[in-house]
This record gives C-alpha cells, sequence and structure tokens, in this order.
C-alpha cells in the first residue's frame, strides 16, 4: 500500500516536459490556424459576397459579413446576366465545360492506363526511351502547344468547337495520367502477369481483368487530377472557342472584362463560385481516396 | 530417337543470352513421364531462367525444348499444357480462390458445369473447400500455397512447373508444405519441375536432381549419387549442410597400399589409407573431400564395423551442439575441417581427438579442373 501512495507524487521532470509538449503543441495548431485562415477567408468573403446585394456591397465595402441574404445573384450569374452582349447567363458556358471536362478525363484516363500497363508490363525495346519522352509532357508549359493546336484544330475543323477542346485536353493530358498509372503498375508484381499468361489470358483479358480491377486508388487519383485540371484550365479555352462556345473559365474572364456596365460583385462572386463548384464537390467527395492513392502502393 | 518419345520434357542443348551476357551455355536436361526433377542451385545460376524458358514467358536463344516430344520453343505459354506456381504465389488479389482457380478455365472457354467440378475435385484434393469464397488477401501464407497449388492442379496439365514455391514460408511450414507435395506428386503423378535453391527440398522431393552453376548443369543425376559421388567440387560443396570438407592431399603409398597423406596440426603429415584403387591418370596433388558425417571419434569398436577407417589426430576448436547432432570444428595445419558427431561420442573443446575418417565415403578431386577423381 505504501508503494501504491507514492505513485502520485509529482515528478518535476515529467511535469516540465508535458508542459513543454503543450506550448509546442500551441504554436503548431496556431501556425495551421493561421495558414488555414490564409485558404479560406477569400472563399468566404466571395460566398458572402454571393448572398449580398450590389447596393449594400457598394455601402459595406467587399469585405463585410452579410445583412440580407438573396439567391438573386445566383439566379442572374445563371441565366439571365449579360457577357459580351449575350444575356444568357453562364449556364451555356457551364454545359460546355461538363461536355468538354468529362469525356476529356475519361478517355485521357484510359488512354493512361493503357499506356501505363504496356510500359510498364509489356516492355519492349525503347519502351523506357519513349515513357521519359512522353514524361517531357509533364514539363512542358501548355502555350509552348498552342501554335501546333491551332494548326492541327484548323486542320481538323474542330476550332471554336468543344471536341476540339476534348482532344487537347487529351493529348496535353496523357503524360501525366500514363506517368501516374505507369508508376502504380511497376508495383503490381509480374508473376501476376506470367500466371495470367499460362493461364491463357491474352493482353486486353489481363488488362480488364487483372491490373483494371487493381486500379481504383490511382484511377480516382488520375480522375480527380484530370477533371480539376481540365475545368480549371483557362488558356486553350480562351484562344480557341469564343462566346457561347467558351468553356466556364474563359466566360468568367469574359464576364468581368464586360466594363460596360458597373461592375456588380454579387454576380460576379455568384459566378466564381458556380465556376468553381465541379472541382470543389470532387475535391470533397474524392480528397481522401486523392491522397491515399498517391500514397499507396498497388499491392501490399 | 527412340528414346525421346519416353520423356515428357526434353531440353537439347539450350542457350540463353541476354545481348552479350550468356545465361545459360548449353542446357540437357529430359524427364521421364511422372518424374520430379529439382534444378538446384545458387542465386544467378540460371535455374529460374530455365524454367522460365520451359513455361514460354522467356525466349529461347538456340537449342530446343519438347514438351511430351512437342517442340514448343515458339509455342505461347496457354498452349504448351503446363502449370506453374509462383514463388509469390501470383494469386490475382481481387478475385476470390474459386475465382482464381477458375480464371484460367474461363480463359480457355471450359463450360462453367464442368469448371464447377474441377474446382470440387480440386478443391477437397487440397482441403481449400472452406477458402473458396475468400480473398487471397484474406489467407495466410500455408493457405496461399495451397491455393496456388489448387490453380496449378485444375488445368491437369502435362508439365508442372514449380518456381521456389516454399521459400515464402515459415521454417515449420515449409517442412510441412514439402511432405505435402511429396504426397500430392506421388498421388497425381504428373512430370514435375521444381527449381529451388535449397538444397534438402531437392533431396527429399526430387527422384532426379540437376545441380546448376553460371548457367550450365554440373551435374544430372538421382539425389543420392549427387551427394555421394559428387560431379565436382562445386557440386560437393553446394549439396549438404555442413559442406564437404576439402582437404589437400598428396597421394602416395604406405606399406604397400595406396593412401592420401595429409597435413596435421602438429607441423607433421598422416597418411590416410584410400578404399579403392588410384583412379588412372590422377595428378600427385589432389583435393580430399569429406562430408562431416564421415569423420568418427575413433574406436576399435569403429575399425571392425566399417570397412576402410583412417586414423588420424586433431585438436578440437570449437563445439556446436545442435541437440540431435553435435558439430565440431577440427584443426588440420592450417585448415578447418567440420565433423559431426553423435551427441553421445562428441568431442570436448581443447581436446586433441583422435578421429576416424570413413575413406570408402571420401571422394578425391583434381585440384585444377575441380572434377571428381
Amino acid at each position: 500500500m505504501a508503494e501504491l501512495a507514492s505513485t502520485p507524487s509529482i515528478d518535476p521532470e515529467a511535469a516540465a516536459a508535458s508542459r513543454r509538449h503543450l506550448w509546442s503543441r500551441f504554436a503548431i495548431y496556431g501556425l495551421l490556424t493561421v495558414f488555414a485562415a490564409i485558404y479560406l477567408v477569400p472563399l468566404l468573403v466571395v460566398v458572402f459576397n454571393s448572398f449580398r446585394e450590389q447596393a449594400e456591397i457598394a455601402r459595406d465595402g467587399l469585405i463585410s459579413l452579410p445583412r440580407t441574404f438573396r439567391l438573386e445573384a445566383w439566379a442572374q450569374a445563371w441565366s439571365t446576366y449579360c457577357i459580351a452582349g449575350t444575356c444568357q447567363g453562364m449556364k451555356q458556358n457551364f454545359v460546355n465545360s461538363l461536355w468538354m471536362t468529362i469525356p476529356a478525363t475519361i478517355i485521357s484516363t484510359l488512354l493512361g492506363a493503357v499506356n501505363g500497363y504496356v510500359l510498364s508490363k509489356w516492355r519492349f525495346k525503347g519502351s523506357e526511351i519513349l515513357f521519359t519522352s512522353m514524361l517531357l509532357g509533364v514539363f512542358m508549359p501548355g502555350q509552348i502547344a498552342l501554335m501546333p493546336w491551332a494548326f492541327v484544330l484548323g486542320k481538323l475543323g474542330l476550332t471554336n468547337s468543344t471536341y476540339g477542346l476534348i482532344l487537347v485536353h487529351v493529348v496535353q493530358g496523357i503524360s501525366f495520367t500514363t506517368l501516374f498509372c505507369r508508376n502504380y503498375y511497376v508495383g503490381i508484381p509480374d508473376d501476376l502477369i506470367k500466371a495470367a499468361r499460362i493461364d491463357g489470358a491474352g493482353f486486353w483479358r489481363i488488362f480488364w481483368k487483372i491490373i483494371i480491377p487493381l486500379s481504383p486508388p490511382i484511377l480516382i487519383v488520375t480522375v480527380i487530377w484530370q477533371f480539376t485540371g481540365i475545368w480549371n484550365e483557362y488558356l486553350f479555352g480562351v484562344v480557341f472557342t469564343s462566346g457561347e462556345a467558351q468553356p466556364i473559365t474563359a466566360a468568367l474572364v469574359a464576364l468581368t472584362a464586360s466594363g460596360t456596365t458597373a461592375r456588380s460583385y454579387d454576380v460576379m462572386s455568384a459566378a466564381v463560385l458556380i465556376g468553381a463548384l465541379p472541382p470543389l464537390l470532387i475535391y470533397l467527395f474524392g480528397g481522401k481516396y486523392f491522397v491515399r492513392g498517391l500514397t499507396q502502393g498497388a499491392i501490399k | 530417337m527412340t528414346g525421346q518419345s519416353l520423356s515428357a520434357l526434353a531440353i537439347r542443348n539450350l542457350y540463353k543470352s541476354y545481348g552479350a551476357v550468356d545465361v545459360l551455355k548449353g542446357i540437357n536436361l529430359e524427364a521421364q513421364p511422372g518424374e520430379f526433377i529439382a534444378l538446384v542451385g545458387p542465386s544467378g545460376c540460371g535455374k529460374s531462367t530455365l524454367l522460365a524458358m520451359i513455361a514460354g514467358l522467356e525466349s529461347v536463344t538456340s537449342g530446343e525444348i519438347r514438351i511430351g516430344n512437342r517442340l514448343v520453343n515458339s509455342v505461347p505459354p496457354k498452349d504448351r499444357d503446363i502449370a506453374m506456381v509462383f514463388q509469390s504465389y501470383a494469386l490475382y488479389p481481387t478475385m476470390t480462390v474459386r475465382q482464381n482457380i477458375t480464371f484460367g478455365m474461363e480463359s480457355r472457354g471450359v463450360p462453367k458445369a464442368d469448371q464447377a467440378e474441377a474446382v470440387k475435385h480440386v478443391a477437397a484434393l487440397l482441403q481449400i473447400e472452406a477458402l473458396l469464397g475468400r480473398k487471397p488477401g484474406q489467407l495466410s501464407g500455408g493457405q496461399r500455397q495451397r491455393v496456388a497449388m489448387g490453380r496449378a492442379l485444375v488445368r491437369d496439365p502435362k508439365l508442372f512447373l514449380f518456381d521456389e514455391p516454399l521459400s515464402n514460408l515459415d521454417a515449420k511450414l515449409r517442412v510441412d508444405m514439402r511432405t505435402e507435395i511429396k504426397k500430392l506428386h506421388n498421388r497425381v503423378g504428373k512430370t514435375t519441375v521444381y527449381v529451388t535453391h535449397d538444397q534438402v527440398e531437392a533431396m527429399t522431393l526430387a527422384s532426379r536432381i540437376a545441380v546448376m552453376h553460371q548457367g550450365s548443369v554440373q551435374q544430372f543425376d538421382a539425389a543420392q549419387m549427387i551427394y555421394s559421388r559428387p560431379a565436382n567440387m562445386f557440386v560437393a560443396g553446394f549439396m549438404g549442410s555442413p559442406a564437404m570438407n576439402f582437404i589437400p592431399a598428396e597421394l602416395g603409398e604406405a606399406a604397400g597400399r595406396p593412401c592420401v597423406t595429409v597435413r596435421t596440426t602438429d607441423g607433421g603429415t598422416a597418411a590416410l589409407e584410400l578404399a579403392q584403387p588410384v583412379p588412372a591418370g590422377a595428378p600427385r596433388n589432389v583435393v580430399l573431400g569429406v562430408r562431416p558425417e564421415h569423420i568418427y571419434r575413433f574406436s576399435d569398436d569403429l575399425k571392425q564395423r566399417k570397412r576402410a577407417i583412417a586414423e588420424v589426430k586433431a585438436p578440437v576448436e570449437l563445439v556446436e551442439p545442435t541437440g540431435a547432432e553435435t558439430l565440431a570444428v577440427l584443426r588440420f595445419g592450417d585448415l578447418e575441417v567440420t565433423g559431426r558427431f553423435d551427441p553421445d561420442s562428441a568431442p570436448r573443446m581443447g581436446e586433441t581427438m583422435t578421429l576416424g575418417i570413413d575413406m570408402a565415403r571420401a571422394c578425391l578431386f583434381d585440384p585444377t579442373t575441380r572434377s571428381l577423381l
């Protein structure tokens, strides 16, 4: 019993250590909070402004808590606001962006998966050189390809069309999707492929029955990466399309640049949020898979 | 050519090169129907490459591979009528055990009813019925091993190929599975080629062993012959643990009988009488190969029991009891020689022991060609 009684007595060194621990915790969380605020406050300002009245924004300034709550700016931005002469809001551009992003994401991801499969599991003479040269695409800024694309799209008759942009984004995205998939598939044991070959499976059967079922982690990463990248892309959209054919990023710029009337910050805020919503939703629902997929190997 | 029709597998003068590097240099092997052949050798000896070539996973640079008398050099793996068990098991991770087993049959378009029948049969044979609905990730190492064998068995192939199937298992399970593979082979009776770096596995399982080193077959013979009459010093040193002792010796005569002279620790020499006449053309300097278990504590009784016991004294430097037997390091001049003793007659540290070497079981090697005399 005497021993038990002595245990609660405080060890001064342990107490000091736990105090130091507490302070370092404070410092870490404080710093993280500051950084989180740097990212979140602008978003908050835009969200508030999209629900405030333009008159109120003019009176109280851009950064202020909302006194009113109205959805009118959202409705205007969606369907009636005038951009460069046409007053149909951004809905057509939003649909354009979806029509461009979804097929381009799916096609570039599938091509990346097939490329990665070939470059990791069916290597041939020169396949490493091919992979290295594909990787160059990862480091090449898009504007380098502007002129060649203008030429190609012109020849194909795909200027000012969503199909043209799909083609551009598929090709521009292949180096990334190939890199992601190839590096993931390298981690799949070659013995699986050998076993399947002995089992009588061919190139495509192995791809669909063995590789693809193992791929969800990397496919999620690739889809998120491609979707947000293509959705947010601006340069090709603004160069190769105009007016109603523009994707939403290009239309947003046109909206802010149409300086004929007084600036309506409420509508702009709503328009920006409409434009940012799909990637935000993707991150919100897929974010944890994104992180998991990037850090996970193929097979434990 | 008549011999060819008998073999289940025949390999003639097989070469494999990657660029300038020759991995296999003229392999000749054959297996009778139902035979269990082990390919054994240190890592990098080419045994796995040879197996992959038999399977059709690696191309042939030159030479012939025949399976059941059919030249298969350029036949794709699926048409070779083989099945293979991999070291990593290579079970398809996203499929259940049942799907793993039926994948091959599905690829070949076997009717569903026949598939179910085959799965039932194999699952019963390997006692994996309870596992059929599970994924490989939910199985233990031994269970995965069974499933991998099930996947191979269900094919009912002409030829089974095993690529170090037991090396991922822990020691106890490895011994159990070894026994099980042997039982399975006895029951199924299929021609099997089994790659391993473990000489005990090769000895226990195979009817014939091919010992490989640096891309060529050093010896291809029955397990007992490989062990007692190794073709060269590599085979002698590789097969058996602890390894065979190599003692430099000089051929000579003592009292009119052929003998070898070895250096002893006291600076002198000892003449060991040979059990056989000296082979013709043997050089004067030779290497005497003695397995640790052929070194005994000398006694008159031993001399009467064994036909050719040579007597020699050596100090004991180290004693390692393992329970069933006691290993001892003995000093012969500047050489260390390992002996394997019964614990009852085990040497003591520091003792100078009178040894009896069973010369009837000893081997003589040519030190320059390193081959058996």
